[in-house]
């Protein structure tokens, strides 16, 4: 038991709700008002605890649903769409892939250590709550600029952090992104994914269902760390972050493995009725969404949750955000079978409460009502807003390039090469196992990481992309773009796309520009989803990235998932052999408004994004993904950021071979042939004798292409411009982290 | 041949090495660390992974099981005994094999592939490699820097106890091609009747060329004789 005294407890009601108070709680004046009116009468401070949880930005989504239900979220693939613990796709025999990504911004900034690795561990329950096996993770880390004096530390906690959770649990992480831009000195970005297997007939749900069935508390004690985490991460940070550290909770690796396989030993039966994960506003948001779910009242009798502390109240209880912990609800007559499981793995089972009829949330302690309040206040008649927005104007193209100071090819290149963000990232994912569980068949450094479903011959494909850049010179633009970007990489390593999870991560929502970005980044992601048939199956909103009223750009991230169904059309980006040829599929235009080059050759961040055409980006990657099954191709890469010269030296390095580049006989402008970013373009090294069936296939489906070098041993060249040597440009390439 | 792989609450490879063992013929059964039997076994494979969570010290916990008690008589009576990883760790804890895994040279986890050489192939685990054959394993630890005192290194050396060197991948042995900064570039090493092996790298890993190659095989296939 708790060592709560009856005294105690009875503190959370006698205390008076002052205006600084509900200040205190995140709560703005009129919200308070409408709790008012919601429950009839004053709230008690255990209650306004838990309306401060329920109500902020992270859990209601206030800001942003309004927004979120024009994405398009259905198709013949999607099992479950957002609105679950994880969205969830048919891959085709009885298989189901399960997958989410969510921010950890917030706490990783305050502790970049545990910040990050419960942010890991957040998401691998979401995951395995459904009933999948975890089987890859990955991540999206953005840091301010490196020479921002807290970028080191950051850097250094939040990489060990994500490695700590995953290389401990035992699940690789295979994939993901490291930027540096400046805009994220104050509010770094931490967003992790999920990625799980499970059986189609075997999907567990967090809907109530049925009265008077057994509510059980499993996994860790409750302790005092994590209090209003969901609060803090629903504000902008100001010169007293540090004091927040309390707020951030700590992370055991160890106890979400003997969770998880505890659990996953659970549901080979059929126990469980609803399963919920303890994440943010811990057992106050579990258990209000499944009771919501499930039209149902929920019974909590707060003097059985086991806690690590003695004296804690209710209202630290119903607040934590202790990790690795569960709430079920069990089939009559299964509690004793359950409870031996997880006493085999040494973890808490303890009977909490029970369904009711009443649609309330009724919190018990020593069998006193110490706290009741109707589900749909706290669900369903959460505050709403239609939050005024500005549109973003497309910037104008200002620039001559004539008129700019000359650069050499060669020394751009370099320059780009060695720049923090092209750089080889071996510093960051060699410190994650990517490997344990013996299916990660393609690690990260691709297009996409690859991982064999478990004992099949089928694979799939995942990837997560963002550009910020781009986002912010036009989110309608960015926002499309980030989308056909994922949608590229999956194309490149041979799988079809399937299904999308955004993690959306902006500034504050009340100022109406910051909501432009966010309402005409949304619409720019759902035109790219409808248009490529790639739904969003789930997905997590993190506004308020900002200190002291500066935001950050407008960060949504992408993560997708395709489906590779033979693992031998697996394809990589590693040149293979001397003498066969690239093709470049799709039109250089030469765009160099918010690309690599302008960036770090130029300091140039001012006008548009590249274009998006998702007609041909459409016909370009499924006429790619078509020679791939076809077996002509022997690799592929997608053109990205720093276009054409920078895709095709990614090629070589990775693979020790050199190229020997043709320049167009009628080139206007060197720079932008080689760096624009024009979108939608692939490599596709060929060879020889198959250069004609992929011509004619390519021309069949109207498909642009032009064939712009041929592999060599050695030596990175363009005809007339330059030549270096490959291991020279490795270390170019290999670097800037080992001397950061 | 029958193995067992003992299976502590954190270990992660327990899977991998199950389905390599089986793969290459073995009889296998997994034991829970809660047992106080032990099957009959011709090898016993303590698998990678963070046994109790690894808070303390990596496998400090796991050498005091109840398990572990059944696998030091075992393997004192004889049993061929394969520590990989953490399990490796755990059997240096145990004593049955000497000297400590250190932290990473780099203080940083290491997730990579490195290449080896098999330096001693004269032994029940390494007998279908070449002698001095380079091969390519995946390491992931924490605390792989062995370190032993001068004499135990020197007779380590002198009797041919070190089946695996890291090196680079024309078979150099050097401090850059060292990933951990093991005394002497030791990547396994054996106890003195070598029926014991203890090795950082991941040879299960290493047996599935859709996944990466083939060249953990032979240190199974050897044991089947």
């Amino acid at each position: 038991m708790t060592g709560l005294t009856y005294l105690q407890a009875c503190w959370v009601n006698k205390m008076k709700i002052s205006d600084s108070l509900v200040e205190k709680h995140g709560l703005k004046t009129d919200e308070y008002s409408k709790i008012k009116v919601l429950l009839k009468r004053e709230p008690n401070l255990l209650e306004l605890g838990i309306f401060s949880a329920m109500w902020n930005e992270h859990c209601s989504y206030k800001s942003s649903r309004i927004h979120l239900k024009n994405l398009p979220t259905s198709g013949k693939n999607v099992i479950q769409g957002p609105g679950e613990n994880a969205g969830v796709i048919d891959i085709g025999d009885d298989d189901a892939i399960i997958f989410k990504i969510e921010s950890h911004n917030h706490p990783s900034y305050i502790e970049p250590y545990q910040g990050a690795a419960t942010g890991v561990g957040g998401i691998l329950r979401d995951v395995f709550t459904m009933g999948a096996r975890p089987i890859a993770l990955l991540n999206s880390i953005h840091f301010g600029a490196p020479d921002y004096p807290k970028t080191k530390t950051l850097l250094n906690g939040v990489v060990s952090g994500i490695g700590g959770y995953g290389n401990c649990i035992g699940i690789p992480t295979v994939a993901g992104e490291t930027k540096f831009n400046s805009t994220y000195n104050e509010n770094i970005l931490v967003n992790a994914m999920a990625v799980g297997h499970a059986k189609k007939d075997k999907i567990f749900y967090s809907k109530a269902k049925g009265l008077n069935k057994s509510v059980v508390y499993v996994g860790s004690k409750t302790g005092r760390d994590g209090i209003h985490g969901a609060s803090m991460a629903s504000a902008e940070f100001d010169e007293n972050t540090e004091d927040k550290k309390p707020t951030v909770q700590v992370g055991d690796p160890f106890t979400e493995k003997l969770l998880m396989e505890a659990c996953l030993e659970l549901m080979k039966d059929k126990s469980i009725i609803s399963i919920q994960d303890m994440g943010a506003a811990g057992l106050t948001s579990s258990s209000v969404e499944m009771a919501s779910k499930g039209n149902l009242g929920i019974e909590l009798h707060l003097d059985k949750v086991p806690c690590r502390e003695e004296g804690m109240t209710p209202y630290e209880m119903m607040l934590s955000e202790s990790q690795e912990r569960m709430l079920i609800i069990l089939e009559d007559d299964k509690e004793k079978a359950a409870k031996k499981i997880f006493e085999k793995w040494d973890l808490d089972f303890v009977l909490i409460g029970k369904t009711t009829d009443t649609n309330n949330l009724t919190l018990k302690f020593n069998n006193e009502i110490i706290g009741e309040i109707p589900i749909d206040a706290l669900a369903s008649k959460a505050p709403l807003y239609d939050r005024k927005w500005t549109k973003t104007k497309l910037p104008e193209k200002k620039i001559n390039t004539k008129e700019l100071k000359k650069v050499k090819l060669e020394d751009a290149l370099i320059k780009i090469l060695s720049s923090p963000n092209e750089s080889n990232k071996s510093w960051v994912t060699e410190q994650f196992d990517q490997m344990v569980m013996t299916d990660t068949s393609q690690r990260s450094g691709g297009n996409a990481a690859v991982i064999r479903i478990h004992k099949k011959d089928k694979a799939i494909a995942v990837t997560v992309d963002s550009s910020s850049s781009y986002c912010k010179a036009h989110p309608l633009t960015g926002g499309k773009q980030i989308v056909c970007e994922n949608w590229r990489n999956l194309i490149s390593v041979g799988a079809k796309p399937i299904a999308i999870t955004n993690c959306l991560n902006f500034g504050n929502p009340e100022n109406t520009k910051i909501m432009g970005e966010f309402a005409e980044c949304l619409l720019g992601i759902k035109e790219a989803c409808e248009f490529l048939d790639y739904p969003v199956v789930s997905g997590n909103v993190s506004f308020y990235n900002g200190t002291n009223k500066k935001n950050i750009d407008p960060t949504p991230v992408i993560g997708g998932v395709g489906l590779i169904k033979e693992s031998k059309n697996k394809v990589n980006h590693l040149l293979k052999k001397d003498e066969n040829l690239i093709l470049q599929v799709g039109k250089t235009f030469g765009h160099l408004y918010q690309s690599v080059f302008f960036k770090e050759v130029y300091s140039i961040t001012e006008g548009p994004p590249p274009e998006i055409n998702l007609s041909n980006e459409k016909s370009n990657g499924e006429t790619v993904l078509k020679l791939i099954n076809n077996k002509l191709l022997s690799s592929v890469h997608d053109i990205s950021s720093g276009g054409l010269i920078l895709a095709l030296a990614e090629m070589s390095i990775s693979s020790g071979y050199g190229l020997k580049i043709e320049k167009p006989s009628k080139l206007s402008n060197l720079m932008e042939y080689y760096f624009g970013e024009d979108q939608g373009r692939y490599l596709l090294e060929i060879e020889p004798k198959n250069l004609q069936k992929v011509t004619k296939i390519l021309s069949e489906n109207n498909i642009y292409n032009e064939n712009i070098a041929t592999v060599q041993k050695q030596h990175f060249e363009i005809s007339g411009e330059f030549k270096i040597n490959i291991d020279d440009l490795y270390k170019i390439n290999n670097t800037w982290y080992s001397k950061y | 041949m029958n193995s067992s792989v003992i299976v502590f609450p954190g270990s992660n490879c327990d899977r991998d090495i199950a389905i390599a063992l089986e793969k290459l013929k073995f009889k296998n059964t997994m034991v829970w660390h809660k047992d106080t039997d032990l099957p009959k076994s011709d090898l016993i494979v303590i698998p990678g992974g963070f046994s109790y969570g690894d808070y303390l010290r990596s496998g400090a916990i796991a050498a005091k099981s109840n398990i572990l008690s059944e696998v030091i008589k075992a393997a004192n009576d004889g049993c061929l005994v394969l520590g990989i990883c953490n399990g490796f760790q755990i059997l240096t804890e145990t004593g049955l094999l000497k000297g400590v895994l250190l932290r990473n040279k780099n203080l940083k986890f290491l997730g990579k592939d490195v290449c080896v050489k098999a330096t001693n192939t004269d032994n029940r685990f390494c007998n279908k490699y070449k002698k001095d054959q380079v091969l390519k394993f995946n390491i992931a630890h924490n605390e792989g820097n062995y370190y032993t005192n001068s004499n135990h290194i020197k007779e380590l050396e002198d009797k041919n106890l070190i089946p695996f060197k890291y090196c680079d991948e024309t078979g150099n042995i050097n401090e850059e091609n060292n990933p951990n900064g093991s005394l002497n570039n030791i990547a396994a090493i054996f106890n003195d009747k070598k029926n014991i092996l203890g090795m950082m790298p991941h040879p299960e890993r290493m047996v599935d060329p859709m996944i990466s190659s083939n060249d953990g095989v032979n240190l199974f296939t050897s044991l089947l004789g």
